[in-house]
Order: C-alpha cells, then sequence, then structure tokens
C-alpha cells in the first residue's frame, strides 16, 4: 500500500501520516513573528488529514520547536490550521483499533496530551485556525490552543467519541467544559453525538468553541491578521467564568438522567465523558488529563469501542455496495414512473424527482388518490422550500417534474417503474403484468414490497429479468438504507439499474436476496414476535418492554411497533409466519390491539426519550390469555429474543440472504437504527457467545469487532 | 408629446484605491507556484473592498480583470468570475480583457468611459498574470500570413528581440545606460520600501506549498536591492549572441495581480470617499511590433494632446519598465535624463516584477500615492509599452494640487 509508512518504532502501520509542516509569518504592521504550523497528509480532499501515533509524534516534535522559539523570544504567536477542506477529521480509527493491549491504550492516549500540551502551555499565545472539518481529535487540537477562527465554510465541527465507543481524550472532555461551559459541553459531547449532528461553523461561533468566523476566500489572511491584532493587545476576546459548583452539578445530574432513560447502561462511553465532565470544573491539569487517560484506556481496550469501529467502517464501506454487478450494465434512467400514489409512493415521487432530476410519473386508481399523492409532494417540498432546506427553485423543478394520472398507459414511455401498491401479491401481479403489456422491454420494474417475494411477482411476466426489488424504508428521504432484491431470474443490467438509482438517491444499497422480509424486516419482526410470543405465555408488557436495554437499541420493542405501526406489524408478521414457520408466532393479543386500535406506548417523557409501553396494553392481552405457564424475566426474555436471532442470523447466512454478517450489520445501523456499540448485531451476538452457543461458531474473528483475545 | 431619452453628459472619473498582491516569482519555487491566478485577483479585490467599507458593495456597476493568457486559472471571463469568488452580490456583472501588458491600463480606460459617458458609476478595474502557470505566448498560434506577408519581422514576437532592435535603432542607448538606469531602480526600489512607500498598498495573500504548509507572502519576491553595475554587467543576452538584453535591465517572469476602484466624479463624495487621481485623458498608439518599446512615446504625446498638455506640464512618470532600453528611447525622446527624478520614484518594474496584464495599475496604484506626497505636482501619466507594437498612456490630476481642477463637473473649454 502506497499509503503506508514506517512508525518511529520501526513498525510498518496502516497509518496515513499526517505531516506537521512549520513556515513562518512574518504578522502585518511589524507585529512579530508566528509560527504556522500545517498539518497534511499529503493526500487530496478525499483523504482527510488525520492523527495516529506517527502523525502525534510528529506535531509533538514540531511543538516542542516552537515553543523552544517561543521561550527564546524568536516568535511572538503560533498557529495551527490544515489542509484545504480540512483543519483535522480527528484520530486515525484503524490505529485506535490496532492498539493490542492497555499499555498501548494509555501511550496512544499520552501521546495525544503530550503533543497538544505544548500549545496550551506555550509561553505566547496559541491560534487553531479551522480551515475546514475539525471532529474528535482535530477539535481538541483546536481547543488546545489560546484561541480559534474558523471558515464560515466548515462544513462539521463537533467531538462524536461516545458515538464511536470512546470520550474526547485529548483534552476536549477537560477543555470544551471549561470554554464553553457544562451546558454546551454536554451538548457537544453527549447529546449531539447520539444524533449523528455537528455543528455548522456559525454554530461553533455561537457557543464559543471559535472566537471568530471569517469568509473562506481568505480565510487565512484575516485570522493572521486578527491574531496579530490578539498579539497586538487591540482585541481581547471576553470568555465567560465557570459556572457555579451547583449549577454545574444540576446539570451533569440532569444529563445522567436523561442519559440512562435513553442507553440504559448499554454503552460505558458516554457514562464516562459524562464522569469526566463531572469533575472537568476543578481538577487540576495534570490530574484532569490523567483521568482522560484512564478513560480512553479502558474504552480502548472495550468491545463496544472495537464493535463501533467495525460499524464505522462497515457503513462507509457499504458506499460501495458488496456483490453489485459492474456499474456499466446500468440502463439509462430519463424518466421514472411510480405506480400507487400513497404515503410511500409519494414520498418516492419527490425523491426521484429531486435527486435524479427526471420527470416521474404517479398513477392510481382514481383521482382522489393521484390528487393526494401529488398534493403530499406539493406540501412537503412547500415546507422544505419554508425550513430553508430546499431553493425555491429546485422546489419548483421538483413539483414540476411529478406528473399524475390514473391511466396506466401514461408510464409507458418509462425507463423504470417502481411499484407501491398495496401488499398483495395478486395485485402486484396484476400491477406488472399491465405494465408489461405497455412499456418497452427494456424498461426496469422494481418492487417496494418489504416481504413479498419478488421471484413469484415476476414469474408469469415475458420478460421477468427485468424485475428487481427496491425495498426503501419510511421516511424514505431520511432512511439511509435501501435493499436491492435480486430475485431468481433478475438481469445483471436491471440489478445495476437498481444499484445506480439507489446511489443517485444517495442510499446505502444492500445486496438481498429474494427471501421472506430480506434483513431488515425479516429481525425487527423476528423481535417484535419474540417480544409478543413473551407476554402471550405470561410475561408481564412491561419487563418484556425493559428486557432487550442492553442491546442498546434506539428504541423499546412497543415503541418500535407504534413507529413501524401495529397493524404494518402484524400484517408483516403474519406473512412471514406463512413463509417461515411458527417463529414468527400468531399473537391473539396483538391482533386485538390491532383490531380496536388500541395506543401501544405511553406519550414520550420528553424529546428524544424513547416511549415505554402503555401498561394498559397488559389488559389487552390477559383479556384474550390462552396458556400463560411460562412467564419470563428480563434477562429471560433477553436471553430467548438473542438466541432467536441468533439463529435466524445463522439461517439466514446459510440462505445466502446477504453476502455475510457486516451486510446484515449494515442493514441493522442503517434500516433500523441498530447501535454502533453492538456493530449492528452480529459482534454482539458473538461477545455475549450467543453465537458460539447457539450456533456452534462464532459470526466474526475475534479482533475484527472485538478487542480479541 | 414625444418624451426625450436622458441625454447625460460627460462626466469625471477619479480613481479612489488600488491595491495589489506582492509580486511573486514566476518558477516552480515561486510564492505562487501552488497559488491560483483567480485566487490572487480575488485576494486583491477583497483587500479593495476591505480599505473602503464606505462604498456599499451592490454599488459596483462593473468588474474588468485583464489577463494575457486567458485559458486555464485565468479563463472563464476573469471579471465576472472574481467578482463571484470574491463574494460581490450576484447583481454585480464582469467582463475579461486583454491587451497584453496594457491589459490593467485598457480594464482601467474602459469601465472609465462607462462612467465618463455616464452609464455606470463605480468600477472595480484591474488585471491578474500568473506567468508561472501561464509563460508567455504559450499555446498561442500565431497566423502564418504574420510573416509569410512580412507584417512583421520575425523577431516581433519575441519582446527581448524588439528590446534589442532598440538598442540597433538607438546605438547611443548603449548597454551601459540601460545597466545603469537597472541598477537606479533597484535602489529606488529598495529605498521606497524602506520608506515605507511600497508595503501599504499590497494585500497580504496565503500561500501553500505541499511541502512547507501554508505560508503568507507580504512583500514583493524579485528585487535585488544588492544589484551594481559591476554585477550584471556580464550577464548572458539570451535572445543574441553579444546582444544588450539581459535579466539584470529586463523585468523579470512575475506573477501576480492588481485592482483598483473608480468612481464617477460626482458620485465619490456622496460615497464618502477619496478622490486620488482625476483621469485627465488616454491614449493608445501603435507602432512597428519589432520596436514595441517607443510604443509609450506616441501615446503619450496623443494623451496630451488630448488633454491640452505638454510634457512639460507632467510632474510624475511612472512608466513600465519592461526593458530598460525602452524606459531609455522614452526619456530620450522627451529630453529627460535618465535619471530624471520625476520618473518611477519608487523604481519599476526591473525591480518588482512585470505580470503582464497587471502591471497597468501596479503604475497608477504608485501614482497616487506620490500625487499625496507631491501637492506641488499637478499633473502626472501612467505609461507602458505593449506587445505586437502598441503603447498606452493615461494622463492624472493631483487633487493635492492647489490649483486642482475638481472633479463633480466638466469644465468647458476656454
Amino acid at each position: 500500500m502506497a499509503d503506508t509508512t514506517t512508525a518511529a518504532g520501526g513498525a510498518t502501520t496502516g497509518e496515513r501520516v499526517t505531516r506537521s509542516l512549520v513556515r513562518d509569518v512574518e504578522l502585518p504592521s511589524g507585529a512579530g513573528t508566528l509560527a504556522l504550523i500545517t498539518l497534511d497528509n499529503g493526500l487530496d480532499h478525499t483523504k482527510p488529514s488525520t492523527l495516529g501515533p506517527a502523525g502525534l509524534a510528529g506535531l509533538q516534535e514540531a511543538v516542542s520547536r516552537v515553543a523552544e522559539r517561543a521561550a527564546a523570544g524568536e516568535i511572538v504567536a503560533a498557529a495551527v490550521t490544515g489542509k484545504p477542506y480540512f483543519f483535522v477529521a480527528g484520530a486515525d480509527l484503524t490505529s485506535v483499533g490496532a492498539v493490542a493491549d492497555a499499555e498501548g491504550a494509555r501511550a496512544l492516549a499520552a501521546a495525544g496530551h503530550a503533543a497538544y500540551r505544548g500549545l496550551t502551555e506555550m509561553s505566547v499565545p496559541t491560534f487553531a485556525f479551522v480551515n475546514g472539518l475539525a471532529l474528535g481529535g482535530g477539535l481538541e487540537l483546536a481547543l488546545s490552543c489560546t484561541y480559534r477562527t474558523i471558515a464560515a465554510d466548515v462544513p462539521a465541527v463537533g467531538l462524536p467519541e461516545t458515538s464511536l465507543g470512546l470520550v474526547p481524550g485529548w483534552g476536549g472532555s477537560t477543555l470544551l467544559p471549561r470554554l464553553v461551559g457544562i451546558d454546551r459541553a454536554l451538548e457537544m459531547i453527549i447529546s449531539r453525538p447520539a444524533a449523528n449532528k455537528p455543528y455548522k461553523a456559525q454554530e461553533a461561533v455561537e457557543i464559543g468553541v471559535a472566537d471568530a468566523i471569517f469568509d473562506a476566500a481568505d480565510f487565512l489572511e484575516q485570522s493572521i491578521a486578527w491574531a496579530a491584532a490578539v498579539v497586538r493587545g487591540e482585541i481581547v476576546v471576553d470568555r465567560p467564568g465557570p459556572a457555579s459548583a451547583e449549577q454545574w452539578q444540576a446539570s451533569v445530574d440532569a444529563a445522567r438522567q436523561r442519559l440512562d432513560a435513553v442507553v440504559h447502561g448499554a454503552r460505558p462511553a458516554p457514562y464516562r465523558a459524562l464522569d469526566l465532565l463531572e469533575k472537568a470544573r476543578d481538577r487540576d491539569p495534570d490530574e484532569a488529563l490523567a483521568a482522560e487517560e484512564d478513560a480512553l484506556t479502558d474504552l480502548i481496550m472495550s468491545d463496544e469501542m472495537r464493535a463501533s469501529v467495525y460499524a464505522f467502517q462497515t457503513v462507509n464501506k457499504g458506499k460501495r455496495p458488496t456483490g453489485a454487478p459492474d456499474a456499466d450494465l446500468a440502463r439509462p434512467v430519463t424518466s421514472v414512473g411510480v405506480v400507487g400514489a400513497g404515503l410511500m409512493a409519494s414520498q418516492l415521487a419527490l425523491l426521484l424527482a429531486q435527486r435524479l432530476g427526471v420527470p416521474v410519473i404517479m398513477r392510481d386508481l382514481d383521482t382522489e388518490r393521484v390528487e393526494g399523492g401529488l398534493s403530499a409532494v406539493r406540501s412537503t417540498v412547500e415546507r422544505l422550500v419554508r425550513s430553508g432546506r430546499m431553493s425555491e427553485d429546485a422546489g419548483a423543478k421538483v413539483v414540476g417534474a411529478v406528473r399524475g394520472t390514473t391511466a396506466i398507459e401514461d408510464l409507458a414511455s418509462c425507463d423504470l417503474v417502481i411499484e407501491a401498491v398495496t401488499e398483495v401479491m395478486a395485485v402486484k401481479k396484476a400491477v406488472f403484468a399491465e405494465l408489461e403489456d405497455i412499456v418497452s422491454p427494456e424498461t426496469v420494474l422494481a418492487t417496494n414490497t418489504s416481504a413479498l417475494s419478488v421471484s413469484t411477482m415476476a414469474a408469469d411476466l415475458r420478460h421477468p429479468e427485468r424485475v428487481v426489488g427496491l425495498h426503501f424504508f419510511n421516511p424514505v428521504a431520511q432512511m439511509p438504507l435501501v435493499e436491492v432484491v435480486q430475485a431468481d431470474r433478475t438481469s445483471p443490467e436491471a440489478l445495476a439499474t437498481a444499484f445506480a438509482v439507489a446511489k443517485r438517491l444517495r442510499k446505502t444499497a444492500v445486496l438481498v436476496a429474494d427471501r421472506p422480509g430480506f434483513v431488515v424486516n425479516r429481525l425487527l419482526v423476528l423481535l417484535m414476535g419474540e417480544i409478543v410470543g413473551a407476554v402471550e405465555r405470561g410475561t408481564p408488557v412491561e419487563v418484556a418492554d425493559r428486557a432487550l436495554r442492553p442491546l442498546g437499541l434506539p428504541m423499546g420493542p412497543f415503541a418500535l411497533f407504534d413507529l413501524v405501526g401495529p397493524a404494518v406489524g402484524l400484517h408483516v408478521l403474519t406473512s412471514l409466519r406463512e413463509d417461515l414457520g411458527e417463529r414468527f408466532p400468531r399473537s391473539p393479543g396483538l391482533e386485538k390491539i390491532v383490531a380496536d386500535g388500541t395506543p401501544v406506548v405511553l406519550p414520550a417523557p420528553a424529546k428524544g426519550i424513547p416511549a415505554d409501553v402503555d401498561p394498559a396494553l397488559q389488559d389487552v392481552f390477559d383479556s384474550v390469555a390462552g396458556d400463560r405457564g411460562a412467564p419470563l424475566d428480563e434477562a429471560g426474555v433477553l436471553d430467548q429474543v438473542l438466541t432467536s436471532l441468533t439463529r435466524e442470523v445463522g439461517l439466514m447466512l446459510d440462505e445466502g440472504v446477504v453476502a455475510g454478517p457486516q451486510q446484515i450489520d449494515l442493514c441493522m445501523i442503517l434500516g433500523a437504527g441498530w447501535p454502533f456499540s453492538s456493530g449492528g448485531i452480529t459482534p454482539y451476538l458473538d461477545r455475549t457467545g450467543c453465537s458460539e452457543r447457539v450456533l456452534g461458531r462464532r459470526l466474526n474473528a475475534r479482533g475484527v469487532a472485538d478487542v480479541g483475545s | 408629446m414625444a418624451i426625450s431619452a436622458h441625454r447625460p453628459a460627460v462626466r469625471d472619473v477619479v480613481f479612489v484605491e488600488g491595491v495589489r498582491t506582492p509580486f511573486g516569482k514566476a518558477r516552480p519555487d515561486g510564492l505562487y507556484a501552488d497559488t491560483r491566478a483567480d485566487d490572487l485577483a480575488v485576494k486583491a479585490v477583497r483587500e479593495l473592498l476591505r480599505r473602503r467599507p464606505e462604498l456599499p458593495v451592490e454599488r459596483v456597476d462593473e468588474v474588468a480583470l485583464a489577463a494575457t493568457t486567458q485559458t486555464g486559472d485565468q479563463g472563464l471571463t476573469l471579471g465576472r468570475s472574481v467578482a463571484v469568488l470574491a463574494g460581490l452580490p450576484r447583481s454585480v456583472p464582469g467582463f475579461a480583457v486583454d491587451r497584453m501588458c496594457a491589459g490593467a491600463m485598457t480594464a482601467v480606460t474602459t469601465t472609465a468611459s462607462a462612467i465618463g459617458v455616464g452609464q455606470q458609476d463605480v468600477a472595480l478595474a484591474g488585471g491578474v498574470e500568473h506567468m508561472g502557470h501561464h509563460p508567455m505566448g504559450f499555446d498561442s498560434d500565431p497566423n502564418p500570413r504574420f510573416v509569410s506577408e512580412k507584417l512583421v519581422e520575425p523577431t516581433a514576437l519575441v519582446m527581448g528581440s524588439t528590446a534589442e532592435n532598440l538598442h540597433d535603432r538607438f546605438p547611443h542607448l548603449t548597454k551601459e545606460r540601460a545597466d545603469a538606469y537597472a541598477v537606479a531602480s533597484q535602489q529606488k526600489y529598495a529605498a521606497a520600501l524602506a520608506a515605507g512607500q511600497i508595503t501599504p498598498d499590497l494585500a497580504p495573500v496565503a500561500v501553500r506549498s505541499p511541502e512547507l504548509g501554508w505560508g503568507l507572502a507580504t512583500r514583493d519576491e524579485l528585487a535585488r536591492p544588492g544589484t551594481t553595475v559591476e554585477s550584471i554587467a556580464d550577464l548572458k543576452t539570451p535572445f543574441r549572441p553579444a546582444g544588450r538584453i539581459t535579466a539584470g535591465n529586463a523585468s523579470p517572469l512575475t506573477d501576480g495581480a492588481a485592482v483598483c476602484l473608480l468612481v464617477a466624479g460626482d458620485v465619490v463624495a456622496d460615497l464618502g470617499l477619496p478622490a486620488r487621481m482625476r483621469m485627465v485623458s488616454f491614449s493608445y498608439m501603435g507602432v512597428a511590433p519589432e520596436v514595441m518599446g517607443i510604443g509609450p512615446i506616441p501615446s503619450t504625446e496623443r494623451a496630451l494632446a488630448n488633454a491640452g498638455l505638454t510634457i512639460d506640464d507632467i510632474g510624475l512618470v511612472e512608466i513600465n519598465e519592461a526593458f530598460a532600453v525602452q524606459v531609455l528611447s522614452f526619456l530620450d525622446h522627451f529630453g529627460m535624463a535618465d535619471d530624471d527624478p520625476r520618473v518611477n520614484r519608487y523604481g519599476g518594474a526591473i525591480a518588482v516584477g512585470h505580470p503582464l496584464a497587471s502591471s497597468g495599475v501596479r503604475l497608477m496604484t504608485q501614482l497616487a500615492r506620490q500625487f499625496a506626497e507631491h501637492p506641488d505636482v499637478r499633473y502626472g501619466i501612467t505609461t507602458m509599452c505593449v506587445g505586437l507594437g502598441m503603447g498606452g498612456t493615461v494622463v492624472w490630476e493631483n487633487p493635492h494640487h492647489a490649483d486642482y481642477s475638481g472633479h463633480t463637473t466638466a469644465p468647458t473649454e476656454n
């Protein structure tokens, strides 16, 4: 590998070393010399600069040389900036994930402190000129300087460590709360990472992470001029003092409550971060940095962190789909038909028009439904335009691109037709049969079915090879996953077209075989089936609802039911039972809930906190109770669900539903929001011993998504 | 009743502000080797606007930018693309200009003309040349008729050869005089730099090299302050064996940008802007391409005639030093000494460099500063020779002079 370099120790690592280049800058008006450190990995803008052991060693050396010159009075200031578009994107995760033992983990933590601390403690003011993306260890580097400027076009600033099983341990957990206050630090270190929402440049200034913002056009020139003004004493940056110890503690306590309500202790990182933040107010620097190193050491050597790195890399790799045919086989798509004008169909039409930029025609049986679909498109576009997320011109283009019709003949010239009609095989077959009579033999027919057999749907067509599954998730605009279903006779051209369309829609596409429920619904519905099954057998609903908390899922099973819609869930459960058998159980309680329209969850206690099951649901289950002979406790339910999930994953791999466990994890992360700390699901099944117990084998080799032996 | 359209009267144009980037060496190890030409222009424009915060940016009616080679990072209608890149409102238009070395001068006179006839009020004019990215004449495809029909001598397209031709035509303008002139240019530049007359007009430019990281260009790179007549006496004569033109008495290949702000005389006060020079007249004239260096002679005569002035009325001259001999031919023609103190008080292109299409505005920016320093001088000129046989001259009036004629109305002939 061309990027591979030999680290200082002589061992060959995969680190793409970011170099620290130092150049003197003459400050205006004779203010003196500023030593400017540029961090640059020597690669183009597609390869962000990151910091691993060799890069940190180089930075430490550069900073200490600059510090010596500062002490000698040769320079009046020092600054750090990055190559175009990147300040520093963070620690080199590959290096972090490759640490073999606690000693190595502590060394990596200490290396960051050693390099950064020289900037904090230099005898002259230090500046971070944040010219581009600054995440994690990158932002911590900036925080280690006395002052920060930021370019107005910087797309992302943040400390996402807790979402990767880490804490900001290169000074961030200590410096940030002291700089911006405990509440903003809690948001940046705990809440935003969970929501995967970094800060934009302007926000960074508003919360006090950056002291000044300048246009990108001459950002560095203006930053240097600003630094000179600071050096000359013409600009004085006011920083608020820390909150009182009581206020500080109150904020931490409230955050801890919120964390418990969402995470339920399922992963250690945010708790360790919270512990650091709690103490950051009064710790002396040595003590604070030692505490960061303790936390980092423990977390780097945790399976949750390794699973998170695996998950992060899985999602990144997912942008190049495994098993997709040659992209050149894809047919050009210059107009798209959507059959149906319901909720899913109108969302699809909007996204297709927006991202493909081609005419989209939506067809339904009567004018009223067609008009309903079109008006859904219009009102969504209006909302996007009003909130500034879409320009008026782009909105007008989308609205103009989506037409409606009741005549199926109007879809004759489409290159791609996606059906999103009701989930009944006979209806879908009829739609395809009707379409085949009017479209060209080349037209790709796609189905958005979530559980029906695509092969069966295509079986009676003259050209079954043109049929492919494109399973989107609701809400279509937000959910990043598309399962691309290869039916028995799907042609490489149709499959390639489906992948090409998914890519242009900016979705991650996963190739799945035509097996019931594909990946996401099969596992989610299995899980829900196990939960209602346990309740049917006498387990209290609240026990069942709490039982899965150690998995770290985004919400409890009943909240999931509520999100999916109990009727849809029941429909898929029934459909999967027909295809896959009784492990997708019948539930009289659930049938009654759907029939009566009983609410399944209580109102959410606060925004962002998942809802709990409505205890009243117990009565519904009790009212139709059958054999109640086997009530379980939480551990029993969890064990049963995990056993069942493990068996199903084993079956799915045997059936060849996907190429391997990583695709299952990719689907569960992007299609169901399953957590990085579990690596999706298969690393969790390995580390809890489920896979060896149930399948007699691990799903991933040791070290792939855990600490290893 | 018939409605008559508005018929504007001719009005004055004033020079308000000029800035330039530090000039860099047009070589792979030069300041701007890894910096785009359009970015140089962007930095100059933004610095100019920053220096005149009184000017509402939406009042800019035109951005005219010159480049000799209008491709690559100097392509795409520079004036407009730089306006967009510099963050000017989308309503501000722009265009690109080319008259080789007189590009920026032409951008000034063209936009000034639009202001003068009352169609615009405020213009940015200037030029950029990254001779490192765009070597002179690179990729040009001269029409074979130039040679076959003897429209020009074969040497006419090689600027150094046209300068050798001047030495031939004017044998009394010896290499020794040229070298002495060049050394003086270096000395005058060094003195001006030390006196703080150069740096105030510079826009600092962040420069990045993959090997060195980011830095900041704050001073011109090419000047050689220690130059003596002896040190350049034996330099090679690349254009002719035993020739006279050397790297010592010619301007070096240069990267840089310069831009200025022109405003209608009757608008400048309303905007709270100072008038630092009033445009009096201008002229471009053609000469034989093989002696293009004499171009400033007829263009100056014509510009003076347009103004009703003579050379004796001119107290300050900023003449571009493409070659020492070409300046000497101008001085000789007008009976001025080689070391006439009115001429290039801050030194010239031989010292600072000559990024072709941007040099005209450097001359004006320096003349504006000299006007403030010399309120006793009423009129000055900026002038330069141009490839393919042309000269350009602009005559300016000093608002600091006691007899300044004003710029809010066009005085009628008396």
